[in-house]
């Protein structure tokens, strides 16, 4: 068994719907451009090629933020952003993945396949973040990323812009933080410094 | 060891079984999205884990032949990425056009939304009775009912939709017959396309092709799968002829780039220089 201070957190995967836009805004602007972990994220809209809103969110952000490309390693300090139409997913190797499966609770990209399939790859060194959305999708997600040991976040419905994601997740999941969105970068800085995981493995 | 990695070897195994049992090669498949099918076909099947699944798999064809099933469907839609479409109507026709006889590759044409769509805007170009597209895909279940040419007709408003943003210039309704619930494509349709089955894994590639087909599959390879696959394209093309890949799949990086210009930035279609 790894010990705890060996476990170091590979990524964090975040998923958001209604009220996305502004959510995504204020979480990355508030990370640091040395931020030392990749972020994954599913956006309901997805963005479309060529498409405005990455370059938007990068250009006001210290992180870079991109559209996802399949094979494309994941690096630190860098918000991949699925794209439009298609399931984001991640290898064990850090490389992302693409699909075209059918749509998951009505969406593609879903949120719950970018999640079960980062727990798959990550373990429990993964950070899930539920944010503003309309719809169920992520709780699933968010309880397998919860079950492999890694660290369940959600943004308090009385803060969401559209609070049926956070609550579904809550209502499925005992997150480990439940914070407004405006704290959720500062829990995420302090998490990435700690490095270290959770210690108590749940199943 | 957790459960999480006792899995994975249970699938590492389960691959490498099928390949020796049916001759099926998914040990080249992108582990994730091919991880999430196979828990889904699992968790339909009642098997409890892939070693118990395992031992059903290899000794009966039928619940082989039902994983076969949940792991190789594609769902696509008719004139799927309208915009791709409108480019292969505009860009690419007119090349098609000069030539007596034209002969198309559709790889992994799954339940033959594409190739259908394809038949249309050739028929519009005024090609019909001058093409044959050779329509494959590994999964000789779906080629039947892609030779049916037979799909919901809840369907049929987004094709439509679809349809008129490639630059279609007919109803699309003179497409296709509605019966009950479905809605049946026209025959002339299916004229001058013939589907068989074919493995990109393992088959041997096809002759002197004009134009090859191969969108949101390459996604599921494995890098070296994808180069064997593209090898084989590359293999089956005419001289200026063309490659089609999927909106998210790009030749760069990859061995056979060099022999490609993309005709313009992000239409994901690739035309084979003259040598």
């Amino acid at each position: 068994m790894s010990r705890a201070n060996d476990i170091r957190y590979r990524a964090i995967v975040a998923g958001v719907s209604m009220g996305g836009v502004e959510a995504l805004r204020v979480m990355f602007g508030g990370l640091p451009g040395d931020f030392p972990l990749p972020l994954l994220v599913v956006h309901h809209t997805g963005v479309d090629p060529g498409s405005e809103l990455a370059s938007i969110l990068d250009a006001r952000s210290a992180i870079r933020v991109k559209e996802a490309d399949d094979e494309e390693v994941i690096r630190p300090g860098t918000a991949y952003l699925a794209p439009a139409n298609y399931h984001l997913l991640v290898e064990k190797s850090g490389a992302l993945a693409l699909s075209v499966d059918p749509p998951v609770n009505f969406a593609r990209p879903s949120v719950d396949v970018l999640f079960e399939s980062a727990a798959t790859a990550f373990g429990s060194r993964l950070i899930g973040v539920i944010l503003t959305g309309a719809g169920s999708d992520g709780s699933r997600g968010l309880k397998a990323v919860q079950d492999k040991g890694g660290v369940a976040i959600v943004q308090d419905p009385a803060d969401a812009e559209a609070d049926s994601m956070p609550r579904g997740a809550l209502a499925v999941v005992t997150a480990d933080h439940v914070l407004p969105l405006k704290n959720i970068c500062g829990l995420l800085c302090s998490l990435a410094a700690s490095g270290a995981g959770k210690t108590d493995e749940r199943r | 060891m957790n459960a999480v990695d006792i899995e994975d070897v249970e699938i590492r195994l389960l691959l490498e079984a099928i390949f020796r049992v049916y001759g099926y090669d998914f040990r080249q498949y992108a582990a994730a999205s091919l991880r999430r099918r196979l828990t889904q076909w699992l968790q339909k099947s009642g098997l409890r884990s892939f070693s118990e699944a395992q031992a059903r798999v290899l000794r009966d064809r039928e619940v082989f032949s039902e994983l076969l099933e949940g792991i190789t469907v594609n769902v696509s839609e008719m004139f799927r990425d309208p915009h791709f479409f409108k480019a292969l109507r505009e860009e690419v026709v007119p090349h098609l056009k000069t030539f007596p006889f034209i002969k198309i590759w559709a790889a992994g044409c799954s339940a033959g939304e594409e190739v259908y769509s394809l038949a249309v805007l050739l028929c519009e170009e005024g090609l019909a009775g001058h093409y044959r597209i050779y329509a494959t895909d590994i999964n000789e279940r779906i080629l039947r009912q892609a030779e049916e040419g037979i799909y919901p007709l809840e369907k049929m408003q987004q094709f439509t939709q679809s349809y008129q943003r490639t630059g279609g210039k007919r109803d699309f309704a003179d497409y296709y017959t509605a019966r009950y619930d479905r809605a049946i494509l026209a025959r002339d349709l299916r004229n001058g396309i013939v589907f068989a089955s074919h493995n990109l894994a393992v088959d041997a590639g096809l002759g002197e092709m004009q134009l090859v087909l191969c969108r949101n599959l390459l996604i599921y390879f494995t890098p070296a799968l994808k180069e064997r696959a593209l090898s084989l394209f590359d293999g089956s093309l005419r001289s200026g002829g063309f490659l089609c890949l999927g909106t998210k799949e790009t030749l760069s990086g990859r061995c056979i780039a060099g022999a490609y210009s993309e005709i313009a930035p992000g239409t994901r279609i690739y035309r084979k220089k003259y040598v």
